[in-house]
């Protein structure tokens, strides 16, 4: 399943619960507008989301709108929305955590 | 693959509906199919041709209209939700008795049923909301 968090993990704990309840297995994490400060280097989720176990993706024109093309932790991979919809169709599943 | 979407915030309160457009668009770009995007709750808003945003600022209402026509996409706005919000087409606007219509061309109102076709007929149903 894909799962996809669009919220700063300072302001929902969207992220947490995918990292708390995804099954690992087969599963991705995508980052979009805010949730892209979730992966900004040295934060606070930075430890979580390295221990997520599964692979985490970040929208990059949502990134770069927020200033952190520089500023990504090591390990997360850039999409854009073509990507984006590469991600989508190659899980069978998609979860928008609202 | 066939994508469906579904939009449950306005436009310009949230990124929810240019995050869905821009999806849409690339989707289409890389030759998917999107059969229907639902609009539900504030969503609802995006249907509205009444909506003059300042010239230099993107046009969310006309956009979808066009994607929408150009593409065969099929807009479908929630009733229940379009009538708290005060977005009628020509009949429901006849029907409640109101003296004008403000649906945008391309997008139709129709009930819940809807997106749960979209949910069995897709591929994939994606949801962009708050």
């Amino acid at each position: 399943m894909l799962h996809i968090v669009n919220k700063s993990p300072f302001d929902t704990n969207a992220l947490a619960g995918v990292l708390r309840v995804a099954k690992k297995e087969g599963s991705a994490v995508l980052l979009i507008e805010d949730g892209v400060y979730a992966a900004a280097k040295n934060s606070a989720t930075e430890a979580s989301l390295k221990a997520a176990g599964m692979p985490v993706y970040v929208l990059q024109p949502d990134a770069d709108a927020r200033g952190l093309q520089n500023r990504l932790m090591d390990g997360v991979n850039m999409v854009d929305y073509g990507g984006f919809v590469d991600l989508v169709a190659g899980h069978d599943n998609v979860q928008s955590w609202l | 693959m066939k994508f469906s979407i579904m939009v449950s915030e306005g436009p310009y309160t949230h990124q929810a509906t240019d995050s869905a457009y821009q999806f849409a668009k690339a989707a289409l770009a890389k030759g998917h199919e999107i059969m229907r995007v639902f609009f539900y709750h504030d969503g609802v808003n995006n249907g509205t041709r009444l909506t003059v945003p300042p010239q230099d600022d993107r046009h969310i209402v006309n956009r979808w209209s066009e994607l929408g026509t150009k593409n065969n996409i099929d807009l479908v706005i929630c009733i229940a939700a379009a009538q708290r919000r005060g977005l009628l087409d020509e009949n429901e606007a006849k029907r409640q008795g109101k003296n004008a219509d403000n649906i945008a061309p391309g997008f139709r109102i129709s009930g819940l049923g809807q997106l749960v076709e979209a949910g069995i007929q897709s591929d994939r149903l994606v949801v962009f909301g708050d």
